[in-house]
Formats: structure tokens, sequence, C-alpha cells
């Protein structure tokens, strides 16, 4: 009985994957500060590469662990306790983004006694067009996911899990490709800065860090898509596709706050 | 005994070196790569401030010079004050301690080690993960010198801006020393938010079977709620200087009042973060204290639910009067006026331990054993920081204390003798359980001695000096203050040779020490689960996961 593991939790052998992807980190960082001193992008694209490939291989091996049984119940159930953890850490993150916001547009600085700032006048968005358009299909594509999930869960339908993650991938695509399209309008065309003034500033952090999550959400999705066509998820077992669906579903939330707060109330 | 009868002792590891410490999925080897790795940082940053206590020893500036820094000073060489290297050790020793020595060492060290085995886990909930957090806390530390050692303001290396980094002074300074900075707290805020995760999924999913939350030990408890402030404070604190960093290198204007920012703004994010960081620190500290001082006075800890409620309570105070950090930068009387009562109120909490501690003292057998001393160390240095605090949080008193030495004095009573007290309280508990050797007890002692006294005259005068006016973060002051300078300046070598001594005491201990290989070196009372583990535990502990009657031994409460 000496070594033999007598509990259903998950006790891993040794790894080097977070060896290797804090040593990508810190070349990405460093990387980065040579980059922004217009020294060399190199470092960076190079840490960027191995966190990249960190990240691969180390899912690539959390996937072939779960197919070996390493993922009992008990295992499961901390996967997802960690990826709900993870989201509510993001949760305060946007949380910064969103106090600036709340701030500036509350209590403006030209408002301040002896304040010399003049807030610029600039072209106004209006919410009901390209936003709403947006808003409309992050929802949808939240609807396609419940949909996979339920598919899943409820019929065990291989073929309904699959198109309702596609359509909602497509729709997240296509969300990006809109919000890329205003930058470029914005930017472009309506005389906007990248940064310069504090509603620039604001606008550009929170909405492009939330673009940014949503592409992670596409991706993650798109993984979801490629493991459910090839059979990966069970009604019982698909903790990846859940904390994806969760994922999305919080990208979804932000979105929803940042329409009524930034375009509808904030422009 | 349960574990130990599997094992016995004869278990023989067959890891390589790099295998064991460089690709570790083990939470009791990663325990012991963040103790050592914070022990070196901490010895880096205790360095800096020897080096500006020597400094600040007499009036005028005598070391830091621009024309080199000099150790030995020279009368007879002209030396032109170099405020800014004054400045960068200041930084990098707040930045060093506060995110690089103290959480690493508490949360990260014994935290890893000793919360799964007092839950009787096998290991953590994401053994994988933990050790990623533990390397990047390395890469973070490895950014944080680099700062130091970079281009930055002044046409100089390093920040010199004070760890919280503050707008303007910190979009404003050159060079790349500042981003380095910035994304030295990035990584390291990465890593304590994974390790806060895997604390919070190990506490919630693995506890041994019949341990409800209301039994779990008082340690696990306060790692627990620790995780929680990290988890949703950390987060915000990246928000506040990811828009630092947009703000110096991309045009942003989040803190700049020409672009209609606001440096204030700046202020409030970072102590929204800030306030709950100081029971990031403070609490582990709590949860080693109560098991020593239960162990040593021969008592279960008095009052174990009120305690477990003051760390919950401690914890949910802490995010709601960061203000009080900044009283004097123009708020409304109605907003000082919530932060001060605000902040008055957790004064009730730590009460409720402070109190509890001595009850469980009280009419106990009180063993006075090396950890008991730290533990009794800590209560009292614990408590005058605590007061001291109080008195601060007044908002009416804190205009004539703010950014005084009565301050420095406040905050290094609470963290660097209560939760460095703590820290060393623990090391010497525990030694002979992770090392299976036994540290000399007169040693223990002598360091115990000398830190106490040396830590004591370092600070206590800081209170006269601050009272008499003198503000801190200045490398040089009139002659007035010179007598309590001098003073403190002594305690600060003393607490330093201390702190070699120490170092001397741990390597002779895992070289030469007594072999202790007793499950429990200590008494009944040190009655959590890590203590019926062999002394070392072996590679893998509670493959069989331990049994109710093997811990529980207050089915009452």
């Amino acid at each position: 009985m000496a070594n033999a593991k007598n509990h259903d939790f998950h006790i891993l052998a040794p790894s080097i994957w977070p060896l290797l992807g804090a040593v990508g980190g810190f070349a990405m960082l460093f990387g980065a500060v040579l980059w922004m001193q217009a020294i060399t992008p190199y470092l960076f694209l190079a840490g960027l590469a191995l966190v990249l490939y960190v990240m691969f291989a180390w899912w690539s091996e959390v996937v072939h662990e779960s197919h070996i049984g390493d993922h009992t119940p008990v295992v499961r159930i901390g996967l997802r306790y960690g990826f709900i953890l993870f989201i509510m850490s993001e949760v305060m993150f946007f949380a910064a983004w969103f106090w600036s916001f709340f701030k500036h547009a509350l209590y403006p600085m030209d408002e301040y006694a002896g304040s010399e700032y003049i807030a610029p006048e600039f072209f106004q968005v209006d919410a009901f067009h390209l936003p709403l358009i947006n808003t409309l299909l992050l929802l949808l594509s939240g609807c396609a996911v419940t949909w996979a999930h339920h598919a899943l869960v409820h019929e065990n339908n291989r073929r309904d899990l699959i198109n309702g993650l596609a359509i909602g991938i497509f729709f997240g695509i296509l969300f990006t490709a809109l919000q890329a399209f205003e930058y470029y309008e914005l930017l472009v065309h309506h005389d906007w800065t990248f940064g310069g003034d504090e509603f620039f500033s604001n606008f550009f952090m929170a909405t492009g860090f939330h673009g940014f999550h949503v592409i992670i959400g596409t991706i993650f999705l798109t993984i979801c898509l490629i493991r459910a066509i090839k059979g990966h998820f069970t009604p019982e077992r698909h903790v990846g596709f859940e904390a994806a669906a969760w994922y999305w579903h919080f990208v979804d939330v932000v979105w929803l706050f940042l329409f009524f707060a930034v375009y509808i109330w904030g422009l | 005994m349960a574990d130990a009868a599997i094992h016995g002792h004869d278990h023989h590891d067959e890891r390589s070196f790099f295998t064991r410490w460089f690709m570790s999925t083990n939470h009791k080897d990663i325990g012991i790569l963040y103790l050592i790795v914070s022990a070196l940082v901490g010895f880096v940053s205790v360095a800096f401030t020897v080096y500006m206590r020597l400094e600040l020893m007499d009036p005028g500036v005598q070391y830091m010079c621009m024309e080199g820094a000099r150790f030995v000073a020279d009368a007879s060489a002209t030396c032109t004050p170099n405020g800014h290297l004054w400045n960068v050790l200041i930084t990098a020793h707040g930045i060093l301690m506060m995110f690089f020595v103290v959480i690493p060492a508490l949360f990260g060290g014994f935290g890893n080690y000793f919360m799964p085995l007092q839950i009787g886990a096998p290991d953590m909930a994401f053994p994988r993960m933990n050790n990623l957090s533990f390397w990047l806390y390395v890469a973070g530390t490895t950014l944080a010198v680099c700062s130091v050692l970079a281009p930055g303001g002044n046409d100089q290396l390093g920040s010199g801006v004070g760890w919280v980094l503050y707008p303007p002074l910190s979009t404003n300074e050159g060079g790349f020393s500042m981003d380095l900075a910035i994304f030295a707290v990035h990584v390291s805020g990465a890593s304590s938010i994974l390790g806060a995760i895997n604390m919070i999924t190990t506490f919630l999913n693995m506890r041994a079977p019949g341990m409800t939350l209301f039994k779990v030990p008082l340690f696990s408890w306060s790692i627990f709620v620790t995780s929680w402030l990290i988890l949703l404070s950390l987060p915000v604190l990246a928000g506040a200087i990811t828009m630092l960093l947009m703000d110096r290198n991309f045009g942003f204007t989040f803190f700049d009042a020409a672009g209609g920012g606001d440096p204030i703004l700046y202020q409030h994010i970072l102590w929204f973060f800030g306030h709950p960081e100081v029971y990031i620190i403070i609490l582990p500290g709590f949860g080693i204290i109560s098991h020593v001082i239960a162990t040593f006075a021969r008592k279960p800890v008095f009052g174990y639910l009120p305690m477990v409620w003051a760390i919950i309570a401690i914890g949910a105070l802490g995010f709601v009067v960061w203000a009080h950090h900044m009283y004097t930068v123009g708020m409304s009387l109605s907003q000082q006026s919530y932060f001060m009562l605000a902040t008055m109120v957790i004064a009730v909490p730590t009460g409720v331990k402070v109190f509890s501690w001595i009850a469980t003292m009280w009419g106990g057998s009180v063993e006075f054993k090396t950890p008991m001393l730290w533990a009794f160390g800590f209560l009292f240095l614990f408590t005058v920081g605590g007061v001291t605090g109080i008195v601060l949080s007044q908002a009416a008193v804190d205009r004539y204390y703010h950014d005084t030495y009565y301050v420095v004095a406040h905050f290094h009573y609470v963290m660097s003798l209560g939760a460095v007290f703590a820290i060393f309280a623990g090391i010497y508990f525990y030694l002979p359980k992770m090392s299976g050797r036994m540290y000399p007890e007169w040693a223990g002692k002598l360091h115990f001695w000398a830190m106490f006294i040396g830590a004591n005259l370092t600070f206590f005068p800081q209170h006269f000096l601050g009272r008499q006016g003198m503000p801190r973060r200045y490398i040089d002051y009139p002659d007035a203050f010179a007598y309590w300078n001098e003073w403190s300046s002594i305690g600060a070598f003393l607490s330093f040779a201390s702190f070699i001594f120490f170092i001397g005491v741990i390597v002779w201990t895992l070289v030469w020490g007594r072999e202790s290989r007793a499950a429990n070196p200590w008494n009944e009372y040190a009655d959590t689960l890590e203590w019926t583990l062999p002394s070392p535990p072996p590679e893998h502990t509670f493959e069989q996961l331990p049994k109710q009657e093997d811990w529980d031994k207050a089915p009452s409460h």
C-alpha cells in the first residue's frame, strides 16, 4: 500500500511548463519595455511565442489527463471553482476601468475650481447604430452557446452542440470585426485620438480590454468547437466547454455595462 | 499517525535535483522554494534600509554622493547629495518588501506548505499552476531588480518615486526603469492571484472527511480569507498600474490634469488595493501566532469561532477604509468622517483577536520556547502598531502626522515587527517539521532578543521624530532631529546583525543541527494534522486521507 494513492484528487507528475512559461513571461514583458523604448520588438515577440507555446502544450496536457481519467468528479468540481474564481478576478480588473470611467463622467475635471482644462468637442457615436448591433451580436452569440450547452447536457446532441458553437463563434468574430471597423472609423474619419484626453483614454482602455477578452473567448470557444467535433465532450464531462461558456457570458455582461454606461450614457 | 504508519521512513526519493526543484508539482517543495527566495529578496531589501539608516545616522549627507556611493564617510572628499539614489532605495525597499518578501513568505511559503497539511489534503488543487505562481514570483523579482539597475529618472539608474508609484511623479520619471517596475508588480500580482485561486479551491474542495468549515484550523482560515483579499484587490491594482503604463508610453491621460485626468484617482484605486494589502500581509501571521500561542500555553485557542469571524470581519472591512491613507488630498468632511469611523471599527475584530490570544495564555502553563518568544514579541509590537493606527485613523490628528516619521513608525510596527515577527515565529515553530532538525534553543532566543531590541530601538524613536515634525522620505534633516536618528540607526544595525545571525542559525541547523525526527516535537496542543506526519514529511502526504479522530480534538465547536 506504500505510495499508493487512495483518494480521488489529482496528483501531478513534475512539469517543465511552469518554469518555461515564467521565462517566456519575463522575456515578453522585458521585451515589451524594450519595444516601447523603440529598441527592439524581437525579445517581446520571442517571449510571446514561448508563452503561447507553453499555453498550448500545457493545456494539451490537461486535455490528455482528462482522457486518461485523472479528472474525477471531485477534481472537476475543483476545476470549476478555479475558473469561477478566475472570472471573479477579471471582474475586479474591469472594476478599475469602470472606476476611472465613472469618476471622470460624474466629476469631470473642468468643473473643479481653478481647473484650466476644457473638455474637447468630439464626434458623438450614436449608441443605437453600430454599438446596438454589436450588443445584439454578442447576446445572440451567448444564446447560441447556451443552445449548444443544452444540446450537450440534456440531449447529448452533438450536431446541435457543434452548430451552436459555430454560430456563437461566428457572431463573436463578427463583433470583433465590427469593433475594429468602429475604431477605424472613429480614429481615421472622425478625428478621435488614441489617448490624449481622459475620455479617449477611458474609452479605448475599457472597450479595448473588453475587445481583447472577446478575442480570448472566441479562441476558447473555437478550441471547444474542435474538441466537440473530435467528440471530447459528454453530458457529464465537459468542464472545458462549461468554462468557455461561463467566460463568454462574463464577456457579454461586461459589454452590457459598457454599452449602457459608455455608449448610451457617456457619449 | 495514520499516514506515518503507511509510509515509514524508508521512502526513497527518486527525483533528480532539477526535477525536484525546477519542475515541482509538490506543495511542500514549492513552499520551501518560496521561503528561500523570499529570504534572499528580504536580505537585499533589508540591506538597502541599512544603507539608508547609515546615511540618516548623522545630519548632512556623507554616503550617498553624486561623486559615487560610499560605505565609509570621507570628510576630505566633497560630497554632493544624491537624492535620486536615496529615492531609488526607498522605492525598491517598499516594492520588494510589499510584493516580493512578506506575501511570498507567509502566503506562498507557509500557506503552501501547511494549509494543505492542516486540512488533510494530499496536495494543492492545482499543483502545476502552483509552480507557475512560484516561477512568476521569481520572474517578477527579476524584473524588480532589473528596474533598480535600468536607466531611470534624473539620468541615473532606477526609479525614485516611492512604492505607491503616485503620478505625476511616476508618469514623468525618465528612462524605462519605471516600466520595468510596473511589469514587476503585474507579474507578482498574477502570481498571487493564481496562488489565491489555488488556495481557495484547495480549501473549499479538499478538506479531510468530516472537516466542516468551522472545524478548519485557524492558520488555514487565515490563508483562505487572505486569498479572497488577493483575488479581489490585486486585479484592481493591475488596472491602476496599467493605466500608469498607458499614460507613460501611449499618451493616455488618466492621471494627467492637462488631458482632463485626475492624479487623485490613482491614489483611490491604488489604496483600494493597498489597504486590503496590509491585511493580506498580516492575516496569515495571525494564523501562525494562534497556533504558536495555543501550543506553548498548553491550552486550545480561546474562542475559536470569534477568532474565525474576526479574520473574516477584518478581511471584509479592509475593503471599505482605503481613503484613510489620503486624508490630506482634499476630500469632503463627510467622506473623511466615514473613512475615519470605518477604520476605527476594524479595531473591534482586531481587539477580539488580541484579547483572545491573551485569554489563551491566561491560566495556561506558558513555556518560553523560541517560537513563543516571537509570538509574545508579535503580540506586544503589533498592539503598539495597532494603537498608533487608531491615533492615525483620526482625520484631524492625521493633519499633523501625515507623511511624518510617526506614520513610518506605525506601519513598521505592524508590518516589519508584526508580520516579520510572525514569520520568524513560524520558521522556528515549523523548522523541525520541515527539516527534521532542531535549532539550538539558545541561538533562537539570542536572535529574538537581538531583533526585539534592535527593531524597537529602530522604530520607537521614530514616533518621537514624527511628533517633532520630521517628514518621511528625505535623505537629510536639520540638526534638531539628530539625537533620535542616531539611536534609530544603531537599532537598525543591531537588527541587521540579528538577521545575519539568523541566516547562520538556519544554515547551521540544516547542516549540523540535532536530528528531531519526532512527528511532534512540541506537545499535545500542537494538535493539527501536520504534527501527525513524520519530520520531514515524505514526498506525498495523506495518500490515505486522514480520519476524523486524527484531527478532531474539540468536536464541540
